[in-house]
């Protein structure tokens, strides 16, 4: 089942069209990796999917809402995890959770046993009546895609999930993606190579606004040519595929 | 219901910022026990405490400017705002959020200042009761006003406009230190042409029980309230749409 289809998708931003009509599927329970160096059009793509900024041509359906004319539909089922952690500072983890909840307007009764499911799978225990704002890097991005979760969402929309995170905290947020319930479809950008290898169904590399290249990891590697999967994107990126 | 999630998310976040605290609740009372003490030894009318204590409720209401804006600035800054737009929060959430809770900051404010001013000598009556109540329509001002800032500015610059620039414009052209009339002029007409000076006046006629001229400083008001509302709506909303 498709979860997103992108028909000529375009954003331009004074002379700079940073999407160029922009088509792509995705498929229902899919992690899809959107990759690029930086300004090719990755974020506007996650902005306008997640109803952030409308695009100047073309649409895009969500599980079949389209992000033009369907928006308030489109972010009762969405979830998003920004690229900064954007937590409450000078809230706990429960507060944090308990007022995304209320943004949703669960009852105190889904309030309680939302809260505790996600302080549970997230492993927040030992930290959950912090600040958030007191918290290292590694566990505000563990809130930050919690809060993310808490609308049950059937479309997961993370931005750079581990930037700025050592290589163990990286990896224990891999386990947490990888553990995400198989029926939401996640849509993950990131610089890091070893991360879309390690995480993602199916990987689009972007450029200049448009998608150059589509596939698997291995499909990526026999378009290009090469043996490693940073080989490979580099290659696609700077047009040497074999 | 997601208003009053938001509004008492950015209530917990404006008190339990230990700063706010001193600034809004300590620094107008140090000023109220300093200028009682410069009263108490070299009397001047304007430091008397049914004129000071007045006139201090208001100038705390400035601070309440420089928490709205700074808590806006900061959830635009830190992306968290974006989140929030990416949740089915409407755009009267966001801004009856933001507004909500800093009127019983502004209220409790106030009745700190009204509190140590009776133990300062001020005569506990109705005319004191209305004071403060009217600290409630009084603060929509400077609540807009911190919004328009926040929506409008980044944190560094919300601490310069709104922690310094509009603390002092509050100061000076409120006559809360010194009478506007022995100054005189163009620093007078550009006083009254402002907000400041007739809330404080507003103020003042209500614990006097003399307020021959509210109408025209609620007028006042209530057309700079207004206009503030306007503006900060707009300029929330236009960030809001444009990101």
């Amino acid at each position: 089942m498709e979860a997103i289809r992108i028909e000529k998708l375009t954003k331009r931003y004074g002379t700079l069209t940073a999407v160029s009509e922009l088509e792509l599927s995705i498929h229902g329970g899919e992690t899809f990796g959107l990759l690029g160096v930086n300004g090719a059009g990755k974020t506007t793509t996650v902005k306008m999917l997640s109803c952030l900024t409308r695009p100047d041509s073309g649409d895009a359906y969500l599980n079949g809402k389209s992000i033009v004319s369907e928006s308030a539909e489109v972010k009762s089922i969405i979830g998003v995890s920004p690229q900064e952690t954007a937590v409450a500072p000078n809230l706990s983890v429960r507060e944090n959770l308990e007022f995304m909840c209320g943004v949703f307007g669960f009852s105190k009764d889904k309030t309680r046993s939302k809260t505790e499911e996600l302080i549970v799978s997230f492993d927040l225990g030992s930290v959950a009546d912090r600040k958030a704002g007191k918290l290292s890097g590694g566990w505000q991005r563990r809130l930050s895609i919690a809060l993310a979760l808490v609308g049950e969402p059937e479309i997961l929309f993370l931005d750079e999930p581990t930037l700025g995170l050592d290589v163990i905290a990286r990896s224990e947020l891999h386990d947490f993606i990888r553990s995400l319930p198989e029926e939401v479809t996640v849509v993950l950008t990131t610089h890091y190579m070893e991360e879309a290898e390690a995480l993602c169904d199916r990987i689009g590399i972007m450029k200049e606004g448009r998608l150059i290249a589509l596939g698997t990891v291995p499909e990526l590697c026999a378009l290009a040519g090469k043996d490693g999967f940073e080989a490979a994107f580099v290659a696609l990126v700077k047009g040497e595929k074999q | 219901m997601r208003m009053l999630a938001f509004s008492n998310r950015n209530l917990k976040e404006i008190v339990r910022d230990p700063l706010t605290v001193a600034f809004s609740l300590g620094f107008p009372l140090v000023l109220l026990l300093l200028l009682s003490a410069i009263q108490a030894n070299i009397p001047v009318p304007m430091f008397e405490i049914e004129t000071l204590a007045p006139g201090m409720c208001i100038f705390g209401l400035t601070f309440m400017t420089l928490f709205s804006a700074t808590l806006i600035a900061r959830d635009r800054e830190t992306s968290f705002l974006r989140r929030l737009y990416t949740t089915p929060m409407r755009a009267g959430d966001f801004i009856c959020g933001y507004m909500l809770p800093i009127i019983p900051i502004s209220v409790g404010q106030s009745a700190v200042c009204y509190a140590a001013a009776f133990a300062l000598g001020l005569k506990p009556d109705l005319g004191v009761l209305w004071s403060l109540l009217s600290i409630v329509p009084v603060s929509l001002f400077f609540i807009a006003l911190g919004l328009l800032c926040g929506s409008l500015l980044t944190v560094k610059q919300v601490g310069g406009i709104c922690g310094a620039l509009l603390t002092n414009l509050a100061a000076w052209l409120s006559g809360i230190w010194f009478d506007l009339e022995l100054v005189g002029g163009a620093f007078r007409d550009i006083a009254y042409a402002l907000p400041f000076v007739h809330a404080v006046e507003l103020e003042r006629g209500l614990v006097s029980g003399s307020g021959t001229e509210a109408l025209l400083h609620v007028g006042v008001l209530a057309g700079y309230t207004v206009l503030a509302i306007a503006l900060a709506v707009a300029a929330f909303l236009r960030k809001m749409h444009r990101e």
